[in-house]
């Protein structure tokens, strides 16, 4: 039997799907291997957790142990002169930014929010607002540690392993546990970029303008105001930002530390941020947020377009730490999040057809971010050479079937198009669409290495069994 | 309202444990049926995976007054349906006692059956959703645990033993966003209410069913079956002492 006083209730960070688990908190690779005996001894799977920021079901199944690697969080060891950094799986991407920061190297690959463990980022092979650039996080990585259930642990490196590298890296932590990951860093002259905002009036004109700046920015990021219609439909705000080049940063030494970087605690110095969740709350409804986008689209297009300006480096990536627990806006269901990723060819088409849907079921997303991305040679990759629609949509009790069936609508076009879809995000994505995504004997290859090695399938999650079938690609 | 999606109904066999069994599979539920009879047991469950193309119904042998087996079979079915949001405690005994008998076998019996039992399972499931702040639990009490009526001491003891149980457990974690429901069915259409007598307002265990379903899914605490039963106890119970013992009821 499974200890009773290990039971809780665990979730994806939409706070819209969750369950029960017995959770392990080891702390080191024995820790670990004792959970995997007891999850044996009961019978059951196990399921692999970081900080639990999946906005779905990639970390949690119902009944299963949940291994939370959130306190193996030590840097193992760190080379300032060459910026490569050996972690464990819990250390987070703020703890990452800011030990290495100082010393003028910065993650190559950051999610929006700063609180994602490297082994979670790992686990589902993360991208930023770099992706085309960059590539994913994967890419950055030399060297891992892998803990299979059998309790063998092997070193995996691009030259000793590299289809195990490319298999393990971006599959939902099927194939074993990373217990410490070598990353290669990015340098960095200073803690600030230099940024650009600019307004786009429809959705050919912010996909091409995203375009063009691709090969002078760094960084490119939309927001779309999904309650546009008509002619209208798709314009958003877009923001770019480079880095500072040696010496156009007089305090650099200044900007480079941890401190410097963190963000405001107050709103116009007055109010507390803490609070500003609360203020949000009345405007999460449908007319709410129409009038915040059209508000945000004008203000930022009549004041903002064409304005240029510095921002510290945690400002820009990570603006969904911006608001302390923005989410609970979304209370009592929670939200979810679908990102579809579409070659560059029928994007327009693509995302039209999405946000008329959404539209059209009185569901448009309360937010719509619009990334660019490139492929990679990972197993499960979920990149192609195009573009990124995410969209939140709160989960209102009593409409959640014809969510899920509106996040259907969406797929389907996706498919059509050749596009994949974004695993981290994705509580609704039928198992069916997204396998199709994948071109032959990719998902056999899947296959064939969960026999070799998990041949009891011990490692399993919600996400896996609903995307990949029960049993976690076999 | 709250969706049941696992379900955990004791005494399942018969009655309105098995009519609320068959209602939350046809809801789409995946429920697991505990009783004593494996044979009456084993064919509900077939039949009400016969309607469906995926399993739907579990069977599970269990005497109630093995507590010792209740934890390992908690986490065992909890773990079969893939979660548990529902547990459903039906079963209990009504042995037919002479107006002048004090049978300390049959009585026991009942209490160890309808209170004990009630109790070894309610115990660790109140502490499963304690811990997770969530889950509903339905107790199926009776109109009779309402008064001591000189009928049947033991059973009405039971039964009001059942209901401050439940009353308690709610207190306890109703805060953490537990419900408990408490249900007096009067007379529904079960073997044990088999045979002459106690017609007045009669229903269908499915009948039962269906409106114990809805009370538990909005929440309510304490329910009667059907509702104007409600009106009915609330005379009883105002008849004063002196003269309810002088009715041999």
């Amino acid at each position: 039997m499974l200890p009773a006083d290990r039971l809780e209730w665990v979730e994806g960070w939409g706070m819209s799907v969750g369950a029960a688990g017995y959770v392990w908190r080891p702390s080191t690779i024995g820790g670990i291997r004792e959970a995997f005996e007891a999850a044996r001894q009961a019978g059951v799977p196990v399921v692999l957790r970081g900080a639990g920021c999946s906005y779905g079901d990639a970390a949690l199944r119902p009944e299963s142990v949940v291994l939370d690697l959130g306190r193996m969080d030590r840097v193992l060891a760190w080379d300032p002169a060459a910026g490569v950094i050996d972690v464990e799986p819990g250390v987070t991407i703020r703890a990452l930014w800011r030990y290495a920061l100082g010393d003028g190297w910065w993650p190559p690959v950051v999610t929006g929010t700063m609180e994602p463990t490297i082994g979670g980022c790992l686990a589902m092979n993360v991208h930023g607002k770099n992706n085309w650039r960059r590539g994913v996080l994967g890419e950055h990585c030399l060297e891992l540690d892998l803990l299979l259930p059998d309790g063998e642990l092997r070193t995996i490196t691009p030259a000793s392993d590299r289809d195990l590298l490319l298999a393990v890296i971006g599959s939902f932590g099927q194939l074993g546990v990373i217990t410490r990951a070598r990353l290669k860093l990015k340098p960095v002259s200073s803690g600030l970029l230099h940024v650009r905002a600019a307004a786009a009036p429809d959705l050919e004109s912010i996909l091409r303008m995203v375009d063009e700046a691709k090969d002078r920015w760094e960084y490119v990021v939309g927001w779309i105001d999904a309650f546009a219609r008509g002619r209208r439909l798709g314009r958003g705000l877009l923001h770019f930002a480079r880095h500072l080049e040696p010496g156009e940063d007089a305090s650099a030494a200044q900007s480079l530390r941890a401190e410097a970087q963190d963000l405001p605690d107050t709103v116009f110095g007055l109010l507390p941020k803490t609070m500003m969740w609360r203020l949000m709350r009345p405007f999460t409804n449908r007319p709410g947020m129409r009038f915040v986008n059209r508000m945000k689209y004008l203000s930022g297009s009549m004041v903002g377009d064409g304005a240029e300006y510095r921002q510290s480096l945690a400002e820009f990536s990570f603006l969904l730490d911006y608001v302390p627990h923005w989410r609970n806006v979304y209370l009592p269901g929670g939200l979810i999040q679908h990102q579809s990723m579409v070659p560059v060819a029928d994007a327009e088409k693509v995302f039209g057809r999405q946000l008329e849907a959404a539209q059209r079921r009185r569901m448009p997303p309360f937010l719509a971010v619009l990334k660019r991305h490139r492929p990679d040679a990972f197993l499960l990759s979920h990149a192609v050479d195009g573009y990124s629609l995410a969209s939140d949509f709160p989960v209102v009790a009593g409409r959640r079937d014809e969510l899920w069936t509106l996040v259907r609508e969406m797929a389907e076009p996706v498919v059509e198009a050749g596009g994949r879809f974004y695993p981290a995000k994705d509580s609704a994505l039928p198992g069916e669409l997204y396998r199709s995504t994948f071109r032959s004997g990719e998902l056999d290859r899947l296959q064939a290495l969960k026999q070799r090695l998990d041949p009891d399938h011990r490692l399993r999650s919600a996400l896996a069994d609903r995307l990949l079938g029960r049993g976690g690609g076999a | 309202m709250v969706d049941f999606r696992h379900a955990l109904v004791i005494g399942a066999s018969s009655g309105i444990g098995e009519a609320l069994a068959r209602r939350l599979a046809a809801g789409g539920a995946r429920v697991a049926l505990v009783a004593r009879r494996a044979q009456q047991l084993e064919e509900i469950v077939a039949s009400i995976n016969a309607t469906s193309s995926e399993q739907r119904a579990y069977a599970i042998a269990h005497d109630v007054r093995n507590a010792g087996e209740v934890p390992e079979l908690l986490q065992r079915i909890s773990c079969a349906l893939g979660g548990l949001d529902l547990v459903v405690f039906a079963a209990g005994i009504q042995h037919r006692v002479a107006f002048d008998e004090f049978d300390v076998a049959k009585d026991q019996e009942m209490l160890a059956v309808n209170l004990a039992g009630a109790v070894a399972w309610l115990d660790p499931v109140a502490d499963r959703f304690g811990r997770l702040k969530r889950g509903t639990i339905i107790g199926i009490g009776s109109v009779a645990g309402d008064r001591g009526r000189s009928a049947n001491p033991a059973y009405n003891t039971s039964k009001a033993g059942l209901h401050t149980f439940l009353e308690a457990i709610r207190n306890r974690i109703g805060r953490h966003g537990v419900r408990v429901v408490t249900i007096k069915p009067g007379f529904v259409e079960t073997r044990m209410n088999a045979g002459p007598g106690g017609a007045l307002w009669r229903i269908s265990a499915d009948r039962a069913a269906e409106i114990i379903l809805r009370a538990a899914r909005r929440g309510r605490e304490t329910v009667y079956v059907p509702a104007r039963w409600r009106y009915l106890m609330w005379v009883i119970r105002s008849i004063p002492s002196c003269v309810f013992k002088r009715l041999r009821v």
